[in-house]
């Protein structure tokens, strides 16, 4: 900075011509760089860096201790014939959608709940928080410990109610398991939704409830022509977080079943970590990780569109 | 259309009373203005019509019907709010037609209401666009349009120009008379500038505190303030107030502040030497041989008018003058005022003294 300020007294000099350096280092549309510069190399370090050596490692037959060489698209052509690779991709993105899914109609219908005036509101919006704040680990720990197949407290529970006679084994069978991971996500992942949402709920003007309520609209028709028009551009943004957090997922699943059980609940990440730091085969690892990519992309189009500013978000603001 | 009837209506927020027993009837088709200063609780009143807030204690009807418990929707009226709250992702088309479209009316209906409402405007060309993309005026039209289009029974308007710079709040003004006297809907307007009020109304109510200082047509309220608060709210500069004694034996007078001695035309009976405030409009001031002796403060020509600061008897007054003085600072002038506008107001009370 002083740099340039200092420049651009110099340059004012009419002892030497400036040279093109120098009007660089003043010129208006050049300074935007300069001031990007250190995020740029922020940016490029820590994350364009790890991705392009992971893109890289995944087109060599690297393994952990040693460097590894070039082997083309080897890597992905094993996984292509790898049916727990593909299951893993199924998992994954059924792990994604119905947690997804549930989350955005959990989240929404508690952030409505919570705009409404009742008592104790600030007391309940930071319950609400708190699946947030715990650590994932330990949320994990106590999920694995309420689905143990012999300790579990609700098998426990139901069997006082005689309502089952044999506990369940719920990390033990496939459909169970895959279950109780999508609600452990679920629990962990509704708090999110649900205070981004309220904060967006309460961006809308009161006084266009007031001028609906006038024109005759129910508690219903408030919220499909007024509340929820508006919050779509909320609704995009904190449905593309939740779900590329939710596709990259690892230390739930990784704590409370290690893909178990016969990989029902192998996603993506956790193979990519089983095969390359488990297994040390970390050119293979890569590659899983690599495939992730495509879907990520393909996430973040879509909400890509649906981010943008809609028409009626064009022009001066409206109050 | 109907007719409005508010009976002793009151209103309180927890503990906090905020309308202590307000009583105004409202004639079919009559343009009525609520005004009073910020805070006298005009909006809640006006709200307390609209349904938005409940009535504690007291009646409002709309028409024969008592509406205290009867939900906005089911009274038909229509409101204006200051800050428009047009919805921001609808047209203006859709704007206007969303009360007809909860409704279920059929599209040929709602298409011609609303392009009727558009013509009043003249929203035609702007149909298609955002609120976001229009001026200020603009959006205070489409608020209108929005009501125009429901043909409620009563309009009711929250400071509606008070968001619009003052050159559009004149003519807005004017166009929404201009609207009323084509419709003929009962309307209750609440504003905080008297001269809205004045201009705009059939009758003015004149609020304070919560409670009614004075109800009567604009010109009523100027030439016969009940009381000092509307006296000094009503007019434009305000009334200038004297605090002095009534002079009753022999010719009727008045002794201002430092014994200035100011003319009455007549005394209240039974008022010799009775403590009172003096009140006299600027524009009723002239220059004459037997007027108060007074020093200009300030001169402030307009164009059409001169507003004139002096001191009388040491109290700062004003006076309007539409004929042009050479006035300078420091110039001694001898101001009359006439004696035929003059107004008495009990000291302690405020109530007026004089017929
Ligand atoms: N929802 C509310 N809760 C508590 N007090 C309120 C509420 N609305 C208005 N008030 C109080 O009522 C009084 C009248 O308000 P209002 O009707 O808005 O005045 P105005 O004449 O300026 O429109 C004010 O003192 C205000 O603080
Ligand atoms: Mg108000």
């Amino acid at each position: 900075m002083a740099d340039i300020a200092l420049d651009s007294r110099a340059a004012r000099r009419p002892v030497r011509d400036a040279s093109a350096w120098d009007r660089l280092k003043v010129n208006r549309d050049w300074l935007a760089v300069w001031f990007m510069l250190p995020a740029m190399a922020f940016l490029i370090l820590f994350l364009a860096y790890p991705l392009g050596l992971g893109i890289w490692i995944s087109f060599t037959d690297a393994k952990i201790g040693r460097p590894g060489e070039y082997i083309g698209f080897e890597n992905y052509e094993w996984l292509w014939e790898d049916s727990i690779f593909w299951l893993s991709v199924f998992n994954t993105l059924l792990y994604t959608f119905v947690a997804s899914a549930i989350k955005f109609a959990v989240g929404l219908y508690l952030a409505l709940l919570l705009n409404e005036n009742m008592p104790f509101k600030a007391i309940l919006r930071a319950l609400v928080l708190i699946p947030f704040i715990v650590p994932t680990v330990l949320s994990a720990l106590a999920f694995w410990w309420i689905f143990d197949a012999q300790f579990s407290i609700i098998s426990w529970s139901l069997r006082h109610l005689d309502l089952i006679t044999e506990n369940i084994n719920f990390l033990g069978d496939v459909n169970w398991a895959r279950g109780c991971v999508i609600f452990a996500n679920i629990w962990r992942g509704v708090p999110f939704v649900a205070i981004t949402l309220l904060a967006g709920l309460q961006t809308v003007q009161p006084s266009l409830y007031e001028a609906a309520t006038i024109d005759g609209a129910t508690k219903w028709q408030m919220f499909r022509h007024i509340t929820y028009p508006l919050l779509t551009p909320i609704i995009a943004v904190v449905m593309t977080f939740s779900v590329l957090f939710t596709f990259t997922d690892f230390q739930l699943i990784w704590a409370m079943t290690r893909g178990g059980p016969v990989n029902a609940t192998h996603l993506m990440a956790t193979l990519s970590y089983q095969r390359a730091i488990i297994a040390g085969q970390l050119g293979e690892g890569a590659a899983i990780s690599s495939a992730m990519i495509p879907f990520l992309l393909a996430a973040i189009m879509v909400s890509w569109f649906g981010l943008q500013r809609r028409k009626w978000q064009h022009g001066e603001a409206n109050d | 259309m109907a007719s409005v009837t508010i009976r002793d209506v009151k209103k309180a927020f927890g503990s906090t009373q905020v309308i202590h027993g307000v009583t105004v009837s409202i004639d079919d088709g009559e343009f009525v203005v609520l005004v009073g200063p910020s805070g006298c609780g005009k909006s809640t009143l006006l709200r307390m019509i609209a349904g938005l807030e409940n009535i504690t204690g007291g009646e409002i009807r709309i028409g024969e019907r008592v509406v205290n418990n009867v939900p906005p929707k089911e009274r038909d009226i229509a409101m204006v709010f200051q800050n428009y709250a047009l919805y921001p992702h609808m047209t203006v088309a859709a704007n206007m037609a969303f009360s007809l479209k909860l409704r279920g009316a059929p599209k040929a209906e709602t298409d011609e209401r609303v392009n009727r409402a558009a013509d009043i405007l003249g929203l035609k060309p702007l149909l298609e666009r955002f609120p976001r993309q229009l001026s200020g005026g603009q959006r205070q039209r489409v608020a209108m349009g929005r009501a125009i289009v429901r043909d409620p029974q009563v309009f009711l308007f929250d400071e509606p120009l008070s968001n619009l710079d003052a050159k559009l709040r004149v003519a807005m003004r004017t166009e929404i008379k201009e609207l009323h006297q084509r419709l003929k809907t009962t309307t209750v307007y609440v504003t905080h500038d008297q001269i809205e009020a004045m201009t705009m109304a059939d009758k003015i109510v004149v609020m304070h505190d919560g409670i009614v200082e004075q109800i009567g047509t604009p010109l009523d309220l100027y030439d016969k303030p009940e009381n000092q608060f509307v006296a000094g709210f009503i007019g434009s500069p305000a009334m200038n107030f004297l605090k002095g004694q009534i002079k009753a034996n022999g010719s009727a007078g008045f002794t201002g502040p430092n014994g200035v001695r100011l003319p009455l035309q007549a005394a209240p009976t039974n008022s010799e030497g009775r403590p009172a405030v003096y009140g006299i409009r600027p524009e009723h001031f002239t220059i004459a041989d037997d007027g108060a002796e007074a020093e200009i403060v300030v001169v402030e020509p307009t164009g059409s008018e001169t507003q004139v600061f002096a001191k009388l008897g040491g109290e700062e007054v004003v006076a309007v003058f539409r004929e042009r003085h050479k006035f300078e600072p420091g110039d001694k002038v001898r101001l009359k005022p006439d004696p035929a506008l003059v107004h008495l107001f009990d000291e302690q009370t405020g109530k007026r003294l004089n017929a």
